[in-house]
């Protein structure tokens, strides 16, 4: 058993209900006990969909348990069909119903609908959202796609946008960018999917030239198959950031044979100017923490430290199954990869690498908040306002404007950071002060609330001198002298502890 | 007698149709009820042993909260644990373990079964005797369902609070007649309530859930319990095998509500009518002056209720009543007849009650009705908004303070402020 406050990831039943209540046409009905219909409010409050998820639970109860559940199941799956006449039927259980005899697959097939039905295998006991929205759509695709033709001569080449879902992180606006940027490049976009497809647009996978993987996490699987299957090459880059952007249109363009050049020049370079212009000077060497899902967080490290001029001190994912990448990434950054999904050990490290900025998942929101330290939402699990009106994305020229801001507005302005260490002790900008344009945490326990096992103790004087150093280097300083003293046995840190470790790490 | 007692006898016995239907259910399980149950005792614990989905569902009620050093966690069950149950003893024990000593201030640690830990079988009762045997007199553990297969939403307070009362010390021999108020209810309220009914005389008046666990109220021959909400079914009935006297009343709901409810108080305490009506009329009609503010809201409006909480019957009885609202179904998820005789007995003549929930068909209806207002959860209330129909959501109900004479009018506004709102938004 493993002692959990929160999760970074659902079940993986909710990742299946992620791909169905992406596209139209398809109904789920989802062997479960009374209460675990709580997920549609994800989607319904979350996301803010104006329609119940398509999913029939059988919600059992124990009177039921026994012969009845099987029953009670086909019936589910009989109202389910007549009412809803989906196009293709998802069948599954969710974790207590895994652990009945009751056969989803099974009792489906003795109905003999003249449907499609894909079962899923999802075990719960193990494997988790991503991998469930992972796994149901590749047995979607498996069970539905077809091969394509030859494409027309001068017909445009065209690509499947594979991977947006229900409930993604800006998974909305991101298509929006990619089909505008793919039609610059001349490339038309034959389905995109699972997000807004139907069962007959999966059939029609197979009449793309290449794919593009939006988000590995969900779509990689299903690449897999349809490379094996019909032989479509894929892009995997994300175009997240500058250069990440470019180099996706370098890769797209090669496949599909065509100019990149529209595509660049396309480029609204707010961003990159931005960076270059003075007032971002400050931003050099800001020490930034990234963690989220492993893709994304690999990419937002690459921006936060090449186009923003940030210093990586740390880079982390929840998602084991990404575990090597972020390993890679770190190894770039040279710095250590944290790949846990115990928000503890993630909030411990935060606490030991005093990070200037956290750029991680709402759960490091929350973390941040506590520990005083501006923070970033760039993945999920996100909370309602990470799903907002304006059009946000993440990826293309767009997306990185959209970073910049991100990234950029929680951290104090240049000059504001510039008064505030000049006039510290001055009764309006003293270091309770918070950044102008963001909410005053009054009252909120502060960062030293947290420290370190087996740290020595400080004397009064260099407490006081401590709190002469700007507060947002101030936990730095306090954890490098601690660090310092402890390496030197000293028991008592002084003034001149404080100002000999200034002098050790001092660059 | 009051008017409002005088309308109780004049409706008494008529009959209000209930339907019971049986179907797929669009509800919360029993765990949600730890949301606000440790808010309310501040030194309890909350473990639930479960799986992902549980701490999922947990999580999502939660909402921030989850972050402020929350008290309650899921224990997740693995693989491994599936294997044997030996096994998955010496788990829950390792996880209390860390627990303990990562909380030293906890007092009170509730084991809390759910639909896994239930369909495997983990005799949680069990391990909670063996934990308390080990951890006391330090931290006492004991152990109910929250599961989804044995209790809806509120359902799961109605078992956390039956597992306390074997727990409830006896009261002394010689104790005269106490009050027991039972049910979970905001602090604010039951300061409001200690108040009028110290004024009445009426005394000792303890509550349950107690603030803190080791002021568990006794409990005995001489207690007499008002029940403050109508999902308690377990609760009060320990209560009353061990001795306690149920005093039958409606729901302090509502000005009438509330007056009836303390009116049982009153007659059981031997209060005089004149002492009691002059106590109580201030509060009653200063809320109901407040209460006409939002009448020109509500009167006539017709209202579906959609199953959640147990809480619709006694609301569905006070927007009527006191309101002007026009019943067009009340549902709910469990009805305690017993406990709810007076509230069925105040209600409309007629009034279509409709237990347990067949959620497709009950749409149906609720669209061909297309009522001025709803009252369902979070995952009907938004595509019920974008099919053009108002509606409360009701969790809401749970969370905001609605018991007693000072907030009938937050109550009746809770219902008005999304009519209210629709005749605003233009665009």
């Amino acid at each position: 058993m493993k002692l959990t406050v929160w999760t970074y990831e659902g079940p993986p039943h909710i990742g299946a209900m992620r791909v169905a209540t992406a596209m139209e046409g398809v109904h789920y009905v989802l062997h479960a006990p009374q209460g675990d219909t709580y997920a549609d409010l994800l989607f319904t409050m979350i996301e803010r969909r104006d329609k119940r998820p398509p999913v029939t639970y059988t919600t059992f109860q124990a009177r039921d348990l026994g012969a009845d559940t099987a029953e009670l199941f086909q019936s589910a799956v009989r109202d389910a069909y007549e009412r809803f006449q989906p196009q293709v039927l998802l069948v599954g259980a969710s974790c207590t119903a895994e652990l009945l005899q009751d056969n989803p697959a099974g009792l489906t097939a003795a109905l003999d609908l003249p449907i499609p039905v894909v079962p899923l295998e999802l075990p719960s006991y193990q494997r988790k959202e991503n991998w469930g929205a992972s796994e149901t759509f590749y047995q979607l695709v498996r069970a539905l796609a077809r091969p394509g033709g030859e494409r027309e001569a001068g017909r445009r080449p065209s690509c499947n946008l594979l991977g947006p879902t229900a409930l993604g992180f800006r998974h909305r606006d991101d298509v929006a960018e990619l089909r505008r940027l793919l039609d610059r490049l001349g490339i038309d976009v034959n389905v995109v999917a699972p997000f807004g497809a139907t069962p007959a647009d999966l059939a029609r996978l197979g009449e793309a030239d290449f794919n593009v993987v939006m988000y590995p996490e969900i779509a990689g699987l299903a690449a897999r198959h349809l490379k094996r299957a019909f032989g479509q090459a894929s892009v995997e880059s994300m175009p997240i950031g500058v250069s990440g952007t470019r180099e996706f249109i370098h890769e797209v363009a090669a496949l599909a044979g065509v100019d990149p050049a529209p595509a660049l020049e396309d480029e609204i370079a707010r961003s990159s100017w931005y960076a270059r212009s003075v007032d971002s000077t400050y931003l050099t060497g800001k020490r930034v923490f990234v963690f989220g899902e492993a893709n994304r967080a690999v990419a937002i490290a690459r921006v936060a430290a090449e186009e923003l001029g940030f210093a990586v001190v740390g880079i982390g994912t929840y998602a084991r199954e990404g575990a090597r990448e972020v390993r890679d990434a770190a190894a770039r950054h040279g710095v250590e990869a944290l790949i846990s999904d115990d928000y503890l050990e993630v909030e411990a490290q935060i606490v030991a690498l005093q990070p200037e900025l956290v750029l991680g998942t709402q759960m490091e929101r929350h973390i941040a908040k506590r520990l005083n330290i501006p923070c970033a939402v760039i993945s999920a699990p996100v909370h309602v306002q990470d799903f907002p009106a304006r059009s946000s994305p993440q990826m293309g020229f767009e997306g990185a404007n959209v970073l910049f801001d991100t990234l950029v507005h929680p951290l104090m302005m240049g000059l504001e950071e510039h008064l505030l260490s000049m006039f510290r002790d001055d009764f309006e900008f003293n270091d309770a002060a918070a950044p102008s344009h963001l909410p005053a945490h009054a009252g909120e326990p502060a960062a030293e609330a947290i420290v370190l096992p087996d740290h020595p103790g400080w004397t009064p004087d260099a407490e006081k001198e401590l709190r002469k150093i700007p507060f947002f280097v101030r936990g730095k300083a306090r954890r490098n002298t601690e660090r310092f003293a402890h390496e030197r046995g000293v028991s008592v840190i002084t003034v001149e502890t404080l100002y000999d470790a200034k002098a050790h790490f001092g660059r | 007698m009051s008017r409002a007692a005088a309308a109780l006898d004049e409706n008494a016995g008529c009959a209000v149709p209930v339907r019971t239907e049986r179907g797929q259910r669009e509800v919360f399980c029993g765990l949600t009820g730890i949301i606000w149950l440790h808010r309310k005792i501040q030194d309890a614990f909350f473990l639930v042993v479960g799986s992902r989905t549980c701490a999922h569902l947990i999580q999502s009620a939660a909402g921030v909260m989850i972050f402020a050093e929350p008290r309650f966690a899921t224990a997740i069950i693995e693989e491994k644990d599936l294997a044997g149950l030996a096994d998955a003893n010496d788990e829950i024990d390792a996880a209390v373990a860390r627990l303990v000593e990562r909380r030293p201030d906890i007092r009170l640690l509730f084991l809390v079964g759910s639909c896994p830990s239930e369909v495997i079988k983990l005799d949680l009762g069990r391990a909670a005797a063996r934990l308390s045997g080990r951890l006391s007199p330090q931290v006492r553990v004991l152990a109910y369902s929250g599961s989804g297969i044995e209790t809806t939403f509120t359902q799961g307070e109605d078992a956390c609070l039956a597992a306390l009362v074997p727990e409830l010390p006896a009261e002394a021999p010689q104790a005269g007649p106490s009050l027991l108020v039972v049910g979970t209810m905001a602090e604010v309220v039951e300061d409001q309530f200690a108040r009028i009914l110290a004024s009445l005389g009426i005394g000792p008046v303890r509550f349950l859930p107690p603030r803190r666990a080791a002021d568990l109220p006794p409990v005995g021959p001489q207690t007499r319990i008002l029940l403050a909400q109508p999902f308690l079914n377990d609760t009060a009935r320990l209560l009353e095998r061990r001795g306690a006297t149920r005093l039958s009343a409606p729901f302090p709901l509502g000005v009438e509500g509330t007056t009836l409810w303390l009116e049982a108080a009153a007659r059981a305490f031997g209060v005089s009518r004149e002492r009691f009506a002059m106590a109580v009329r201030p509060y009653e009609e200063r809320a109901r002056a407040a209460l006409e503010r939002h009448r020109g809201h509500l009167a006539g409006r017709s209202l579906f209720l959609f199953p959640d909480s147990q809480l619709e019957i006694p609301i569905a009885r006070f927007l009527s009543r006191e309101l002007g609202m026009r019943l067009v179904e009340v549902g709910t998820p469990f009805l305690q007849r017993t406990h709810l005789a007076p509230e069925l007995a105040l209600l409309p003549p007629g009034t279509p009650v409709v237990e347990g929930q067949d959620v497709d068909l009950q749409l149906d209806r609720c669209r061909a009705a297309r009522p001025d207002i709803t009252l369902c959860g979070l995952g009907l209330a938004n595509p019920l908004e974008a099919e053009g129909l108002t509606t409360k959501w009701s969790i809401e109900l749970l969370f905001t303070p609605i018991h007693g004479y000072d907030q009938a009018p937050d109550l009746a506004e809770l219902f008005a402020r999304p009519l209210v709102r629709r005749t605003r938004l233009v665009a």
